[in-house]
């Protein structure tokens, strides 16, 4: 069995939230829009499933829009947001994840000027541009909680409390966050907060839009009226079931989650720092437990990545989603990070099932790698 | 016999075991789980593959290429893409669009959507058998006309439109086609290429597959562009962004395989249960079926019980799972627009009734619905005073009713 | 939707179902709502001298809270005067039987119905007297 450490791509789905859908495949399949019994059953699942993901984040389950996956639930945020409102000034943070970068950007088409809020070599938003940005008084301001590649975490409530008192409407994309790190909404501050099953160890296919109801929002899918008119479509109650006891699963199992992550992610850490010529992104940031991104001088990704996996080994250099294509990261040239060290960079993360001989493993078959790679550069390995 | 019984398979199906053993498959650590797109791994890689031999599943039940198959969370989403994705990339060109009053809320709130966008839509009018009249169609169509949509299978009455004609026209005048074939995958032969369909919504649930899949076929000869509606990492080549989640892509694509195995037989045992069902409510006095019969698919049989409302026929009937119309507006108190389309008065499509058969309905089932329906019709019509009335020989239509 | 257990008691047995003899001129009919609507309630009731309701049948097409709405109604007014019965509020109704929301233009039409039946009633007595005196 490879070792798995690309648990910011996708999720394995917990044992327990499988158990929680099979049902809802086969005998329990209504349709919740029907009204005879196996439609209400199937009604009453996805409204405890509404419960349980409201819990993971401390919302009001009527906050709750399921949709078909994150992407989905930042699109509806930001263009159904957009809609109902006249063209304006929409701010997104300089390292957002393509689902909020690319929706963002398809609404200058419409009149709305997008501004890129920059980040700092930390990863970290820059104060100053935020203030001098938020005078223009922007009509939403979107910034992602965590950060897929780096794991570097923004201070959200303390950004929405500006966006608020500015008048402005805040959507974070809180999909890297929830589930690995405390997320309250409610206490937040932000209106709009995107999130998605299958990196909390839910299935893939299912993602939600929690939403404060004072945000009055176009729906993107219009038909048969599902989610209160907000999000058509029959619901994936399967799916739906399984986001809510994987939400479940996580916030029982959050403290614990932490602590272990971040004790592999410190030994991580120090092994690689024992490598030597290593850059570790954002390390003096606030991170995600469970996320190590570094780089390395005079060594390409691609041909790390691919031999790490021939050792066994599944990383990957950054967003699955970019996955394809092969320029640096944008969101470590964000970072101002030189583009020789980004070329070469490494994205760890760590999911729930990972163990001490994954780290072993790992830094072994690294080290290898490295040598090797090196080697043929023609550099020495420390 | 379980209780109720499940007569609204064109609500949902449930998922086929042998397409849930499958997905089972893809979704926990022991199977494969990875991010179909991963690149510098296996498990990404495995899943790709999986996704990619769905595709083909689906492709093949249609007889589409696969490259032409653009993964969805299911047919209202493809309906929206098609349509407002058309209207984005072809706007410049033209801004009418063709579309039929009885076609799913997906595609009419859609075609409204773009009415407030400055569209224009004609909405044309069924024949009273529910089926399109094709100079009616012609007649509609204007140079600046840019799409036709029409379902190929009426989730409440089951009509089967004319794909193949519609296409010729529509082809011959350089107008693009989209129809929603959520209802008639596995029920009706279909061939893209000999109907001419430039697009095409697909959904998994109502075919023994999972809910929250579907597809939109975007044909590639003569090409066919669409604007996206979901922008992301660019997935499904940018015309749909968002991570596919891998179980669901494999589930979709085993229960088309499946359906493209079996259909046949399974049609032609579904008929014989259909007809036995509409062979024994026939002899219930003043019942009507909605829809043609013979240009129909075989698991559906729409009927009014005249007299009898609707709901309280559907409470009566709380042994078997019917519908009194399409699931998504069940919760409203409208009668179906379906039937008003067809020129159903509102007491005909008050007390409607939609019965489903699928894959797991058998026999014994059928009986005992067939027999609840006769003996709730009767109670409930000693109940009503419609039915007293046309008893006493007066004429409902000339009665002057205190509307309230 | 779900329906509270009075509901579907009334549904299921319904009380009272029935006709009475129209041109009785004890009898007052009254008959609201229309097929168009989805719903046609006919409510009758006999009255004696006292001006008490003796007894009252219903016949109602409709929705399970319409049919229950009027089978209650029914229980709910015999034995009353009909100008206790013609207070009988729709709110009442709603209340007893838990309607929903979007249910509870049931409860009205059962309100009109008593109200139509009584105002039948009284338009019968009101010819028979108007004879009498005549006579």
């Amino acid at each position: 069995m490879p070792v798995y450490l690309d648990h910011n791509a996708t999720t394995p789905l917990d044992a327990r939230a499988l158990e929680a859908m099979l049902p809802y495949l086969t005998e329990q399949h209504g349709n919740p829009s029907s009204v005879h019994r196996y439609g209400r059953a199937a009604r009453a699942a996805v409204d405890r499933a509404r419960e349980q993901v409201a819990e993971l984040v401390n919302a009001h389950p009527s906050q709750v829009i399921f949709t078909g996956c994150g992407t989905e639930a930042s699109n509806l945020a930001i263009k159904g947001f957009a809609a109902l409102n006249k063209p304006g000034l929409l701010a997104i943070g300089a390292t957002e994840h393509p689902s909020v970068a690319e929706p963002a950007n398809s609404l200058k088409k419409n009149g709305w000027h997008v501004s890129v809020l920059p980040v700092d070599r930390q990863g970290c938003l820059i104060e100053t541009e935020m203030e001098a940005l938020l005078k223009l008084r922007p009509e939403m301001i979107s910034v992602m909680w965590a950060n897929n590649e780096t794991g570097v975490v923004q201070d959200i409530p303390a950004l929405a409390a500006k966006v608020r008192a500015n008048g402005g409407v805040m959507h974070t994309d809180a999909v890297q966050a929830a589930g690995k790190i405390e997320v309250d909404f409610s206490a937040s501050g932000v209106q709009l907060m995107s999130l998605s099953a299958h990196k909390l160890n839910g299935p893939k296919g299912v993602g939600a839009l929690i939403a404060d109801k004072s945000v009055e929002m176009a729906p993107l899918l219009q038909g048969g009226g599902q989610e209160k008119g907000r999000r058509s479509g029959t619901e994936n109650v399967a799916g739906i079931v399984g986001f809510g006891a994987a939400a479940s699963l996580a916030k029982a199992q959050l403290a614990d989650y932490g602590a272990r992550m971040r004790s592999l992610r410190d030994r991580l850490e120090s092994e690689l720092r024992a490598l030597g010529d290593i850059e570790i992104f954002g390390a003096q940031a606030s991170r995600l437990p469970n996320t190590v991104c570094f780089g390395m001088r005079g060594v390409d990704g691609e041909t790390l990545l691919l031999n790490l996996d021939r050792e066994g080994i599944a990383i990957s250099s950054g967003s699955a989603c970019a996955s394809s294509h092969r320029e640096p990261s944008p969101v470590l040239q964000a970072m101002g990070i030189d583009p020789e060290v980004a070329q070469g960079a490494i994205r760890v993360s760590f999911g729930a099932g990972s163990t001490e001989q994954d780290v072993n493993a790992f830094i072994a078959a690294l080290t290898t790698q490295l040598r090797q790679l090196r080697r043929m550069t023609g550099r020495a390995v420390g | 016999m379980k209780k109720p019984i499940y007569l609204d398979y064109s609500a949902t199906t449930p998922v086929d075991p042998r397409v849930a053993d499958k997905m089972c498959q893809y979704l926990t650590l022991d199977g494969e789980f990875g991010n179909p797109a991963s690149r510098s791994h296996a498990f990404g890689w495995h899943a790709e593959e999986a996704v990619e031999e769905a595709r083909a599943n689906v492709a093949a039940l249609i007889g589409a290429d696969p490259k032409e198959i653009v993964w969805t969370s299911g047919a209202t989403e493809s309906d929206n893409l098609a349509i407002k994705g058309v209207a984005g990339f072809y706007g410049k060109k033209g801004r009418h669009i063709v579309t039929c009053k009885t076609e799913h809320k997906a595609v009419l709130d859609s075609c409204r959507q773009l009415e407030r966008e400055g569209f224009e839509v004609t909405y044309l009018d069924p024949e009273p058998n529910g089926l399109l009249d094709l100079n009616k169609l012609k007649a509609a169509m204007r140079p600046d006309t840019i799409l036709v949509s029409v379902m190929h299978v009426n989730n409440e009455i089951g009509v089967i439109q004319d794909l193949a004609a519609i296409g010729k026209i529509t082809r011959e005048r350089g107008v693009l086609f989209h129809s929603d074939a959520a209802q008639s995958t596995g029920k009706v032969p279909i061939d893209v290429n000999a109907m001419n369909v430039d697009l095409m919504s697909l959904s998994a649930h109502k075919t023994y597959g999972p809910k929250g899949v579907g597809v939109l076929y975007v044909r590639r000869k003569p090409r066919v562009r669409i604007e996206a509606q979901m922008h992301g990492g660019g997935h499904e080549r940018g015309m749909r962004s968002g991570t596919l989640a891998t179980h669901q892509c494999v589930g979709m694509g085993e229960a088309y395989r499946l359906a493209k195995q079996e259909m046949a037989a399974e049609i032609e045992r579904i008929r014989g249960l259909r007809n036995r069902l509409l062979a024994s409510l026939k002899g219930i006095p003043e019942v009507y079926v909605n829809g043609d019969l013979e240009h129909r698919v075989a698991h559906n049989l729409n009927m009014s019980f005249n007299f009898v409302e609707g709901e309280s026929l559907i409470m009566a009937l709380k042994d078997i799972a019917v519908s009194s119309g399409s699931a998504c507006t069940s919760a409203s108190l409208e009668p179906s627009y379906v039937l008003r389309a067809l020129g159903r008065n509102d007491e005909l499509a008050h007390s409607s009734i939609r019965f489903t058969i699928g894959r797991f309905t058998t026999q014994e089932e059928i009986d005992y619905a067939a027999g609840l329906v006769k003996e709730k019709v009767v109670k409930l019509r000693e109940l009503s005073p419609l039915w007293e009335m046309h008893q006493e020989g007066i004429d409902l239509s000339k009665v002057q009713w205190a509307a309230h | 939707m779900a329906y509270s257990d009075k509901v579907l008691d009334h549904y299921e047995n319904p009380r009272n179902v029935g006709v009475l003899d129209k041109s009785d001129p004890k009898v007052g009919t009254g008959m609201v709502g229309a097929p168009a609507c989805g719903d046609v309630m006919k409510l009758q009731i006999k009255v004696n001298e006292q001006g008490i309701i003796e007894d009252a049948k219903f016949k109602t097409y409709g929705c399970g809270s319409a049919i229950a709405s009027s089978s209650l109604l029914t229980e709910w007014v015999k034995g009353k005067s009909i100008e206790e019965a013609g207070k009988i509020k729709n709110t009442q109704i709603a209340e007893e039987l838990a309607l929903p929301p979007v249910k509870i233009h049931c409860s009205v039409l059962a309100e009109d119905a008593i109200k139509a039946a009584i105002a039948d009633y009284q338009t019968k007595t009101a010819t028979k007297d108007s004879k009498a005196d005549a006579a």
